[in-house]
């Protein structure tokens, strides 16, 4: 530490000591042609629908480190409470820390309540938060659930912002997860509807975005139940070419075998070789 | 040790020079100067940071006086002055009970708890030094 103020009592949470030296010392290394550690983000896909009595949410489950896959089989899809979940992208810590605080937080806003928490509730905190820090902490987040008014769905941006929509995708992969959206979304679909729906979003994520892939989470909320399902589909399995819906089998990859007969014979001679016995020797094994 | 003579320790707004007794950078408690250190802030958030629960007790106190009128802000600032005196010598952890239940942080989590918790610190303050401030013998 470089200077301790005797004075000042100490303070918890965020300490800007090191920004000085950290700022110096990355004009020195790219001085030099190393490179900074970067931190690992969830380049990703997620999006949200309400259904008729409900929610779905989905996500992709690939977490990135510049260019390379950090993590195959991430979780995005973070627990709120018992009614409300809330998918992240952005910096993994960052999403993964900003939901555990609310998390608990409504915890404790609920017990003193003794109510089950309101999606509002959830998304006035996060985005009060959010722009307490203006949009240091990259967490862009979609928040759904259920709770005694009916089903809610809300986006939230890193600086703060909110939207309130019936749909809505964030992350690298949004664009072509929305693009499945606006062609296919129905008010009140029924809840296979809405999964197909949002299952086929994600998965246009997954097929042409980098930042996105693996397998596709799923979770369904509806009052007094909630369906995770992970992983709700295996898009992209190790080994095995991708298989479309409408192809009956999958073949085996790296067959490269010719059946028996492809090559005509023309002709056919058996050689004898003699073999003589010279020598035989037994050698005993030591088994002791 | 008479507590009602010990000085609440209320932030500076601002990244201002260090001034010690004879109107000079005071060495020994704020260590060495440098006026980059002093004009800019390190961090865009660095000074929202410092005074962030300043700035949003000034703000509820102000909403509290247009919306009850002056009784309200001037009875919860003496409350809160009366359990801000229950604490332990400067350079000890007090829990602030009584502080955190009137200003109602018992009921939330923040990165004030989770991160760099001061009772975790790998340093101590210098004991002596830290009473007589405290006490304005310094």
């Amino acid at each position: 530490m470089a200077t301790l103020s005797v004075c000042q009592p100490q303070l918890g949470g965020f300490s800007f000591e090191n920004c000085k030296r950290n700022a110096v010392l990355e004009a020195e290394v790219t001085k030099l042609g190393c490179n900074v550690p970067s931190a690992r983000k969830t380049g990703t896909t997620i999006c949200g629908v309400v259904f008729k009595d409900g929610i779905v949410l989905g996500a992709d489950t690939r977490a990135t480190e510049g260019m390379i896959v950090a993590d195959k089989n991430c979780s995005k899809i973070h627990y709120i409470s018992p009614n409300i979940y809330c998918c992240g992208a952005g910096t993994a810590a960052d999403t993964e820390m900003t939901t555990q605080i609310i998390s608990s937080n409504l915890e404790l806003h609920s017990l003193s309540t003794s109510r089950l928490p309101r999606v509002a509730t959830a998304n006035r905190m996060l985005k009060q938060m959010l722009f307490r820090y203006q949009g240091h902490i990259g967490a862009a987040l979609v928040l759904g659930g259920v709770d005694c008014n009916g089903p809610h769905l809300y986006s939230i941006y890193p600086h703060g912002s909110t939207d309130k929509l019936p749909y809505v995708t964030m992350g690298s992969g949004s664009l072509a997860a929305m693009a499945v959206f606006e062609d296919r979304y129905k008010q009140d679909m029924e809840e296979e509807d809405a999964k197909r729906l949002v299952r086929d979003a994600i998965a246009a994520g997954i097929f042409n975005d980098l930042g996105s892939g693996s397998n596709i989470d799923l979770c369904v909320i509806t009052k007094g139940r909630v369906d995770y399902l992970r992983p709700h589909d295996m898009a992209n399995k190790k080994g095995v070419r991708c298989v479309y819906e409408h192809e009956a089998l999958p073949h085996q990859t790296g067959n490269y075998k010719y059946k028996q007969g492809t090559t005509g014979v023309l002709t056919k001679s058996v050689i004898k070789l003699d073999l003589e016995v010279v020598e035989e020797t037994v050698q005993t094994m030591d088994t002791s | 040790m008479p507590l009602s003579q010990l000085k609440d320790s209320v932030p500076v707004t601002g990244m201002g020079p260090q001034v010690g007794a004879y109107g000079v950078q005071d060495t020994l408690r704020s260590g060495f100067s440098s006026v980059k250190n002093e004009l800019l802030p390190s961090h865009a958030l660095e000074l929202s940071e410092k005074n962030f629960q300043l700035n949003q007790d000034k703000m509820n106190f102000s909403n509290l006086r247009n919306i009850q009128g002056l009784h309200a802000p001037l009875k919860l600032q003496m409350e809160y002055r009366a359990a801000r005196q229950i604490q332990r010598l400067p350079f000890l952890q007090s829990s602030h009970l009584a502080l955190d239940t009137l200003k109602g942080n018992d009921e939330s989590i923040s990165f004030e708890d989770i991160l760099n918790d001061p009772a975790q610190s790998e340093m101590m303050g210098e004991p002596h030094i830290m009473v007589e401030y405290k006490l304005g013998m310094m």
